[in-house]
């Protein structure tokens, strides 16, 4: 079990004629997820690397059936490829787009809670979703993940990989690992991913990664606190952060003295969640609280 | 991206919001000649700066003469302006804003910003204008009236209408500043700004409404839109290194500390000033190389990094993905050779293809330290910061 994707998911690419998008397509095919179709306006009738590319959403979802999408698409047209993607009714578009202005995502996310409350957004600004062994929609290295029964859920890339890595060296491989993304409005939080944890059965445990700005941090401790009967391990980057500056993530900022490390450290050990001091012990504070 | 004061007023004043008529000036003498076109008998000198609380730190005069319009000039005109925004060492006014000053009768506070939790954008008002608004929101919440807007319609008369009504102003006052605080809404959307502040919007004693200070910042993920803003850019109000670095796509910040860092990642690289701090070192910079380290990016970050006197040593801290570990290795080597590294650089490097990765440092013949983990790495490289350059 898992959650989100897995063997049964029929992969589009939005913006698969770019450099990037044919570059993680190829990666994503090579893994073993099964990518069915690839649009990009203007391009319909060619195809890349043998799958078939189409003008619009819609169209390709009619001919191949499609249930997820991933954007690859520059952020001027980011907002409008994901909008296209729910409104051809895909439940699950992952948008790995950095640099979208953030009122688009605004508009984008009143438009899905209004009119299309079918679909489900990850991202923006974020590596993607992994099902180990299954499924892989997004930048991250495939070969660092083993399937097991941790899931991961991150605001952050590389830190995300740092994880899973130590994760896979303690002998605990994962069920899902998903990047929500580091720009200050997402798709899916830590609350939407924890819910799905919790849900899946194959999950024991849960490794979560957050950093400083906003109270998606404090919102997971109170629904932790409330309604999770598995593990959480946790970890949140930024303590050493200055205040006012963007710590490279859009969303990673202290402002008006919110958003610090410690308010969200002392929220999350307040639900009974360990949180690593360091970023080298992740790995082992997960395997710390299973037992 | 933030903007001067003066700017901010250009930007409400084409969106149809009263400012006071005012000129921004550079030296003493064109201020004396503003205050004199703009007639009158008092007039207000501003230093512009990117940072608050100017007044508190003598950037802000009143002046009842031309003589003193010129005395107050030559004052702020290049001083070192401290506030509790700008840290100890202050920044240089370049600028002044010479602007009429008007008898004020009650002054309020307007601003947006971006709600995360809601998604939305949120305007909050409040009487206690010209106060410090996170004071006020630390201590009286209850004094400030939020309502938040849908970011593709703008904020609906009622709502605007209720707001102002929140104000104690009675008459047609009312609905002015309803039609006023709709104005900023529409402005805030428009420039795609992250912050929209009138703060005192104030009432007149003859009745009207005028922002008389101001201060937004913008989007800068929405700035392509919006050539007209970018022309706002002061390169003085900004590090010069951070300029430098954005330009190669690196994400660069100076921090206080002696020890420099290279890391692929945001979140990895906010964690490594972390374990940093955690082992007694403190970062002299947060640097994202981005996913793909590449060769030029690699050195450029080198450079960037170097220009900091502070620096004692340095550490590389990189997971390779996709990217592969020999690959940004390579870029390291070649880096390292065309430019001079003159403090110990100690490498940490994870994941793809790392053994041949490490093989190609040992085997390059350059004096980089090879660390096995990272807390070996950092350890490694607090004990190179505090023993000095060279040790």
């Amino acid at each position: 079990m898992s959650i989100l994707v897995d063997k049964n998911t029929r992969l589009l690419v939005q913006g698969i004629t770019g450099r990037t998008g044919t570059f993680h397509t190829v990666q994503a095919v090579e893994y073993g997820t099964t990518v069915v179709a690839g649009v990009t306006p203007g391009r319909g009738g060619e195809a890349v690397e043998g799958i078939p590319v189409f003008d619009k959403v819609a169209e390709a979802v009619a001919a191949t059936s499609a249930n997820a999408s991933v954007v690859y698409v520059p952020p001027a047209f980011a907002a409008d490829a994901v909008l296209e993607a729910a409104e051809a009714g895909l439940e699950l578009v992952i948008c790995i787009t950095e640099g979208i202005p953030v009122l688009d995502m605004a508009r984008v996310m009143k438009t899905l809670k209004s009119d299309y409350p079918g679909t489900r957004l990850v991202g923006p600004n974020c590596p993607g979703v992994i099902t180990p062994g299954e499924c892989k929609i997004g930048i991250m290295p495939g070969y660092i993940h083993s399937p097991g029964t941790i899931g991961v859920v991150s605001r952050s890339g590389t830190l995300t990989y740092e994880a899973v890595h130590q994760l896979s060296e303690a002998g605990l491989g994962q069920t899902t690992c998903l990047g929500i993304g580091g720009d200050p409005i997402i798709g899916t939080t830590f609350v939407d991913a924890l819910k799905l944890f919790e849900e899946d059965d194959a999950t024991r445990g849960v490794l979560m990664i957050g950093e400083i700005g906003g109270t998606a941090e404090e919102e997971a401790a109170e629904f932790i606190a409330a309604n999770m009967s598995k593990p959480v391990a946790s970890f949140i980057a930024g303590r050493g952060a200055p205040p006012g500056k963007r710590m490279g993530h859009a969303g990673a900022i202290i402002s008006g003295g919110k958003g610090t490390a410690p308010e969200k450290v002392a929220a999350l050990e307040a639900a009974g969640v360990q949180v690593a001091l360091t970023p080298d012990r992740l790995g082992e504070t997960m395997a710390g609280m299973l037992t | 991206m933030k903007i001067h004061e003066y700017q901010a007023k250009e930007v409400l004043a084409a969106a149809g919001v009263p400012v006071p008529p005012g000129e921004a000036v550079d030296t003493v003498d064109a201020a004396v000649a503003a205050a004199e076109a703009l007639g009158g008998s008092l007039w207000v000198v501003k230093a512009q700066i990117h940072a608050g609380g100017r007044g508190k730190g003598g950037g802000v005069k009143l002046a009842s003469s031309l003589e003193e319009v010129r005395e107050y000039s030559d004052a702020i005109l290049g001083m070192q302006l401290v506030t509790p925004q700008t840290g100890p060492e202050g920044r240089e006014v370049k600028k002044i804003l010479v602007a009429a000053a008007c008898d004020i009768a009650s002054e309020f506070y307007a601003g947006i910003v971006l709600d995360r939790q809601l998604g939305l954008p949120v305007l909050m008002v409040s009487a206690e204008g010209g106060m410090d608004i996170e004071e006020v929101a630390a201590s009286t919440p209850e004094k400030i009236f939020k309502v938040s807007f849908d970011p593709g319609g703008g904020l609906p008369a009622d709502e605007a209408r209720e707001a102002a009504g929140k104000l104690g102003l009675e008459g047609g006052l009312v609905e002015e500043m309803a039609e006023l605080l709709q104005k900023l809404a529409r402005c805030y959307l428009d420039t795609d700004a992250s912050l929209a502040e009138i703060n005192p919007l104030v009432r007149t004693t003859d009745d009207s409404l005028l922002a008389l200070d101001a201060k937004f910042s913008f989007d800068d993920n929405a700035l392509f839109r919006h050539p007209e803003l970018v022309e706002y850019r002061d390169p003085a109000e900004e590090d010069p290194l951070e300029t430098r670095a954005s330009k190669f796509g690196l994400s660069y910040i100076k921090l206080d500390g002696q020890i420099g860092c290279m890391v692929n990642g945001a979140g990895l690289a906010m964690a490594t000033l972390d374990i940093i701090k955690h082992f007694g070192g403190e970062a002299a910079n947060f640097l994202d190389v981005g996913g793909g380290a590449t060769t030029e990016k690699v050195t450029e970050a080198f450079k960037i990094i170097l220009e900091d006197s502070d620096v004692k040593a340095i550490l590389v801290n990189i997971f390779g993905g996709i990217m592969k570990c020999d690959v940004i290795a390579e870029g390291i080597i070649e880096a390292a050779q065309t430019i001079e590294l003159r403090v110990p650089v100690v490498v940490r490097l994870e994941g793809t293809n790392v053994e041949r990765g490490r093989e190609l440092l040992a085997g390059s013949g350059l004096d980089l330290i090879s660390a096995p983990g990272l807390p070996e790495a950092v350890e490694s490289v607090v004990a190179q910061a505090k023993g000095g350059a060279g040790s």
